[in-house]
């Protein structure tokens, strides 16, 4: 992959997007509701995002066409537990030795970071890596959620090989995957490595072109999610009902307004699967939801009727404040409202439902659906 | 045999004697500055009142927001050494990373990371640092620091570093008091740690004030047992108190939502508790204040307590009104607990909001002649303002469009029109010690929580099984059976350790009994 034919630089400077702190506050708000459930806490990457501004660090964005089509793009994001997220915070550089890993092994300088997944934690990680390291990140990403496995990005699933790939973990370990006979096979050993290594590390997938992440990565993503958050403290501070704002900013349906009745949660191979039941309040007295989870949100029930599967978008919400509930902060007798946005067209097709439909997840009964024909 | 209830707010202490459901007398005292002082000139106050021999009372329950007051107003906290098991992990945020800086400041910026720690499945991130540590009590006897907190990543579910921890420090540093953080809190690293700090920050005051209002009852010849109200509206036995004050936090508006709900029989509406300086605002859903969903803030510092879901705006009885190049504004400063001397109706000289209240004809209290001169649209602008503000809490609190009642308590509650847009008003009787009400008919509890085995049982039988003890727990605990009801419920999987193990917690409570005859 050493490329040192190509003379045109990687991108234009003038074309990047500052991040300041209002649009941290707001990347936390709205990476928190596209993570529908998972992806990890944004708050302690928040918390990053302003130590890596205080120390003069700059986090920029790159707008997602804007990247030359040779240039050496390579995503990069956090995998493991979410409990563990909150708990065992990281060291803080392990994204970045990823990077240096992969460049030693491959004898490559990479251009631009790209983000895996804009639910969550994983929306604020590239940046922290790219302010770290001096370079920007795409506008975009590979899953417009967040879902539970590597193998799960529109990367992966328009062709991208991920490996060679590197991951890092709090104690300095760094570990090569030379090579996956699948993306499957990837996502399976970094998933045994990272519980090896304390469920919570940082993974570098090997390099895409920047013409490949313009045609498979999902746009906007850093856009979309800035956007939503300023959407919600909008709603906020005019007191008005921010669930309708979301719905209204992003084509949502407010599917269920509820309080939590009971929360099962087992961790299994390093996954939080379980469900949540949820009584109707309000308007919905007397109705059930259920909410089927494996580490984000996967499936709605509205009395006994799916509503909404994946990869469509099921948030759990505040009802007051708007603001995600991740499953791991879930809690006997909150007040929830259940949301569900429509997904991205790139996850709509055969073969992403293969990867990323209700099927992937083990749901045999339930055939995908798009939430406008629900 | 009676019941006494007693919460002493930032402005007053109030007071009240209750028979059953019945409350036979209220009153209401001047907070003192030493505290004691109000709660026993309340407290004779109201046993007079009910002409009642002291002797009968069966249990005192006191609320107070002392504890929160001194985080929020950042006074009386001692400077703490925040120490955290776990390096390398956690290394990029240290110990009050998301602090306000003036609170800070205040309680010192006494980080310390330490090897240690815990994986999630219970394996040693690192062998705890333990020469470190001693260094660490000598720096703390250097610096003078009153107290330490020690928090362990991954602590909730091995607490066995953050004990050893604490026996070192107190091996080098005898006497410290050393606030575990799993003592406190659950998972969740900063906010745990957070609370654990601001735990130790209180225990001096802590401390004092529980020896004060011990002190101050027997005084007054009251030596029945005495209890505190924490955050979920339940009692503390006064000791417990003395090592974990940030469990009162939020007891002040749970007390009054409670007591507001008790006294209008009313179970779902908008509370608003207009006090001296600050009005509480929080909806009531089934009799019981709204919970947070969420992490709750406190005095800018973020926890994981579960605490009914207040906020407070700045208005109070003693709100300073201010008008300058015609533009009158309300509060946020007050004048406090000192209202009977400053305000003009009491006979000082400065405009409070209770002056205006007079002033236009709303409100009767003090001497009218004294306000008689104040400028007429002057006060109906800072009338206005003040129904502006409370119009937006109570809009900000009322989560449909159904038209549910708000029920106005407070002393400052005269402050509140009598309809609030399209709602309705109700001001119970007694509306002024609502919140002492709330302390009086608070509730015991019963407690499980430790780690049970699933392997030869299911999860459903364990919850059940943990239900049933707490359940004994309340009831040995003086509780009535038949009021018995769970409040949390959660069940956290320990995985990868042998026998399928799941920490469980269950809390339920239940009327106080023995005092209904």
């Amino acid at each position: 992959m050493t490329d040192l034919t190509r003379q045109l630089a990687a991108f234009d400077p003038t074309d990047l997007w500052i991040l300041d702190h209002d649009d941290i506050e707001a990347l936390e708000i709205g990476s928190g509701i596209l993570g529908t459930g998972g992806g990890g806490n944004p708050y302690v990457g928040k918390l990053r995002a302003r130590q890596a501004l205080k120390e003069g660090l700059q986090l920029s964005i790159l707008p997602h066409q804007k990247v030359h089509d040779d240039a050496l793009v390579v995503s990069v994001g956090g995998i493991g537990a979410p409990v563990v997220g909150v708990e065992r915070i990281r060291e803080g550089r392990e994204g970045l030795r990823c990077i240096r890993a992969l460049e030693d092994h491959l004898g490559i300088h990479v251009d631009v970071i790209a983000c895996e997944e804009i639910g969550g934690s994983n929306a604020i990680e590239p940046l922290l890596v790219g302010a770290y390291a001096g370079l920007p990140v795409l506008d975009c990403d590979g899953m417009g959620r967040a879902f539970p496995e590597m193998q799960m990005t529109t990367y992966s699933i328009y062709g991208h090989s991920s490996t060679p790939s590197a991951m890092c973990d709090v104690h300095g370990n760094v570990v090569i995957f030379q090579h996956a006979a699948s993306e499957i096979w990837h996502e399976r050993m970094a998933r045994a490595t990272v519980v090896s290594q304390g469920g919570g590390s940082d993974l570098a997938s090997a390099p895409m072109r920047g013409s490949f992440v313009k045609k498979y990565g999902i746009p906007n993503s850093y856009t979309q999610a800035i956007g939503l958050g300023r959407t919600v403290r909008a709603a906020q501070k005019a007191h008005e009902d921010p669930i309708a704002a979301i719905c209204k900013h992003e084509r949502g349906k407010r599917l269920f307004t509820g309080k939590i009745t009971d929360l099962k949660r087992h961790l299994l191979g390093g996954f939080v699967r379980g469900e949540v039941m949820l009584s109707g309040i309000d308007a919905q007295h007397g109705e059930t939801g259920q909410v089927l989870i494996q580490n984000e949100n996967l499936v709605f029930y509205h009395d006994g009727q799916m509503a909404c599967c994946v990869p469509d978008l099921i948030l759990v919400l505040d009802v007051d404040t708007g603001e995600a509930i991740t499953t791991e902060m879930l809690r006997y007798g909150q007040r929830v409202a259940i949301v569900a946005l429509p997904c991205h067209a790139l996850l709509r097709s055969p073969q992403a439902l293969a990867v990323v439909g209700p099927n992937a997840f083990g749901f045999d009964d339930i055939t995908y659906t798009p939430l406008e024909e629900v | 045999m009676y019941r006494l209830g007693i919460d002493v707010g930032g402005t007053n202490t109030d007071a009240v004697v209750m028979r059953g459901k019945d409350v036979l007398a209220g009153i209401k005292a001047p907070t003192s500055e030493d505290v004691t002082t109000g709660v026993v000139a309340a407290m004779n106050g109201a046993i007079a009142q009910a002409g009642i021999d002291r002797a009968q009372i069966s249990n005192v329950m006191i609320g107070t927001t002392h504890f929160t007051n001194a985080v929020i107003e950042r006074r009386h906290l001692t400077q703490v050494a925040a120490i955290r098991l776990g390096l390398p992990a956690t290394a990029c945020l240290p110990p009050a990373v998301d602090w306000p800086v003036d609170l800070k400041s205040v309680v010192g910026n006494h980080g310390y990371l330490v090897r240690g720690g815990y994986e999630f499945d219970g394996r040693e991130i690192s062998p705890l640092d333990e020469a470190e540590l001693v260094n660490i009590a000598k720096e703390i006897q250097i610096k003078g620091l009153k107290a330490a907190a020690i928090t362990c990543v991954f602590g909730p579910i091995n607490a066995d570093m953050e004990i050893r921890a604490k026996a070192i420090i107190q091996e080098h540093c005898p006497g410290l008091p050393v606030v575990m953080s799993t003592d406190i809190g659950r998972i969740g690293l900063l906010e745990r740690e957070s609370a654990a700090i601001m735990n130790a920050s209180l225990l001096k005051l802590a401390a004092k004030t529980v020896d004060a209002f011990g002190q101050a009852l027997s005084d007054a010849g009251i030596n029945c047992p005495f209890y505190i109200t924490q955050n979920d509206g339940t009692l503390m036995a006064a000791e417990t108190v003395k090592n974990f004050p940030v469990l009162t936090f939020a007891s002040g508006p749970t007390n009054s939502m409670r007591g507001a709900a008790f006294l209008t029989g009313v179970k779902e509406a908008i509370v608003v508790d207009i006090g001296g300086t600050t009005t509480d605002v929080g909806a009531l859903q089934h009799g019981f204040p709204r919970q947070a969903a969420t992490v709750v803030d406190v005095g800018g510092v973020r926890t994981n307590f579960r605490m009914p879901d207040v906020f407070s705006i700045g208005l109070g009885g003693g709100s300073l009104v201010r008008e300058r190049d015609g533009v009158v504004t309300v509060g946020p400063q007050s004048v406090g607990y000192r209202i009977i001397q400053e305000a003009k109706v009491f006979g000082g000289d400065t405009l409070t909001a209770t002056d205006v209240a007079v002033a236009s004809g709303k409100a009767d209290v003090g001497d009218a002649s004294k306000v008689a001169d104040i400028n007429q649209i002057v006060a109906d602008t800072a009338m206005a303002t003040i129904t502006a503000m409370l119009e937006n809490a109570v809009e900000r609190a009322r989560v449909s469009p159904d038209p549910i009642p708000v029920i106005a308590v407070g002393g400052g509650s005269i402050l509140m029109p009598d309809k609030l847009g399209d709602l309705d008003v109700i001001r119970p009787e007694n509306f002024a010690v609502a919140n002492a009400v709330g302390a009086a008919i608070a509730q015991i509890s019963g407690e499980v929580d430790r780690v049970f085995s699933l392997e030869k049982t299911t999860r459903e039988d364990c919850l059940a099984a943990a239900e049933q003890e707490a359940t004994q727990n309340a009831i040995a605990a003086g509780s009535i059976a038949s009021t018995i009801q769970v409040i949390e419920r959660e069940d956290v999987p320990l995985a990868y350790l042998p026998g399928n193990a799941t920490r469980i917690h269950v809390k339920v409570v239940g009327e106080m009994g023995g005092t209904n005859d």
